[in-house]
């Protein structure tokens, strides 16, 4: 298949201008609006398993240590996420409960999943689909922001439910692990390469032309 | 075939020609879907309104409370900038550095910038540090979450209900508008018409001396 880096021309990100790659020079600059310019994004695959393997680990305090901690005159009460997900359901908010559970349960975990898996087809070379991998990943850069929702109010609610003794909530440290978690994948997802999708399986194909020929 | 001609898919590196579109259009990358470029007339001044609008409402919506609670005759009320506050207060800086960065330094920083390219433009100058400005508005905009701040605050509201009394203020309201306002701004300012319009004025200037 074919790709402007493979003749010699490279885009640039920021402003889409179009040149040829010169031979020599290593630091590309674009000579439109000066961002610094790579054919392919520098290190991809292992700053982006790197940056997930850090999110793997925390999302597990993430989820099982308390984002909020309410104290009143009866003690203190401890919420992890999923528990501030089940005390929406049962206060008659379903459709808040769906979204909360959705932004910071199911589209971490789904971040994660996707780009390990883009990862991985990528470095075995895989032919397999490459413009639904390509819509994967456009998806997981649009999703992972919305994670953030559970960050807001944890915010939020410390900062109006301050009554003194009666009742005050504070995040908890749970909420500094998941926030982590949100920033590591947002950071893992820019710094996947999703041009690698298709020079793997350029690559295949080319492979496969070569053994052809040299069968016949 | 001249280079200028050209686009290359970012996605997947595909080079491609530039077609003509119809108003309000978008060209598809032919191989992986993706949206390459938007024909939308005028979109420069639109984004240019859109972004002189959200700096007022900025302001206002950082002003104001954003909600009051009222539980047993005790009130209290917070700004976007108390809560991050409290946060230190409480000895986690880190996700008031979080909270203040993604919901009031990169959305200034993304309204400033945004207005710094296009006031001049409008009036048929370059602005100096153009590319600079430029690239601003790229590297800020995933970071400006003002409409997932707003989906926060509905969570929270909905949970206090449970508690106390909860007035929505003036904040609220204008922060509703400027994540509407916000994204019309972002929207509409295209890479490929700003750098046009750019490239024409640069021109006219070479020609004048």
């Amino acid at each position: 298949m074919l790709t402007a880096a493979s003749i010699g021309i490279i885009g640039c990100d920021d402003c889409g201008f179009v040149q040829r790659i010169p031979l020599t020079s290593t630091h590309l600059k674009c000579s439109r609006c000066a961002a610094t310019m790579h054919a392919r994004k520098t290190n991809s695959i292992s700053r982006t398993w790197a940056l997930l393997i850090a999110a793997y680990v925390l999302i597990i305090p993430a989820n099982l240590m308390p984002v909020m901690a309410t104290g009143s005159l009866f003690g203190t009460e401890k919420d992890t996420i999923f528990g501030g997900v089940l005390y929406l359901w049962y206060s008659d908010s379903e459709v808040l409960a769906i979204i909360l559970f959705t932004a910071s349960i199911i589209i971490p975990f789904a971040k994660l999943f996707s780009l390990s898996f883009l990862l991985i087809s990528v470095q075995i070379r895989s032919t397999w689909k490459p413009k639904l991998r390509s819509k994967l990943y456009r998806a997981v850069e649009a999703i992972g922001r919305w994670s953030m929702i559970d960050v807001y109010v944890a915010t939020m609610l410390t900062a109006l439910v301050q009554f003194g003794s009666l009742m005050s909530i504070r995040a908890g440290a749970g909420a500094i692990a998941f926030a982590t978690v949100v920033v590591l994948t947002i950071f893992a997802a820019e710094s996947f390469d999703p041009r690698l999708i298709w020079d793997a399986a350029d690559r295949q194909k080319n492979d496969d032309h070569l053994a052809e020929e040299l069968h016949v | 075939m001249a280079l200028n001609e050209l686009i290359v898919c970012e996605q997947c590196d595909l080079p491609q020609l530039e077609t003509p579109l119809e108003p309000g259009d978008k060209a598809f990358c032919s191989r992986c879907g993706n949206v390459l470029y938007r024909l939308q007339p005028d979109g420069l001044r639109r984004s240019l309104i859109f972004s002189l609008t959200a700096a007022v409402l900025f302001l206002i919506s950082n002003s104001f409370p954003i909600v009051s609670i009222d539980s047993q005759g005790i009130t209290n009320s917070t700004t976007l900038l108390d809560a991050a506050d409290r946060l230190i207060e409480d000895g986690i800086p880190s996700i008031a550095a979080l909270v203040f960065a993604t919901t009031f330094l990169m959305p200034a920083l993304e309204i400033m910038a945004l207005i710094y390219l296009l006031l001049p433009l409008h009036f048929g100058r370059l602005p100096p540090g153009l590319p600079f400005a430029f690239r601003l508005v790229h590297l800020v905009k995933p970071w400006a979450m003002i409409e997932v701040f707003m989906l926060g605050l509905l969570v929270t509201i909905s949970k206090l209900n449970a508690l106390a009394t909860v007035e929505p203020d003036i904040g609220l309201f204008s922060f509703i508008l400027l994540m509407f306002v916000v994204t019309v701004a972002s929207v509409n300012f295209d890479a490929r018409i700003f750098w046009k319009r750019v490239d024409e004025l640069q021109e006219l200037q070479v020609k004048a001396c």
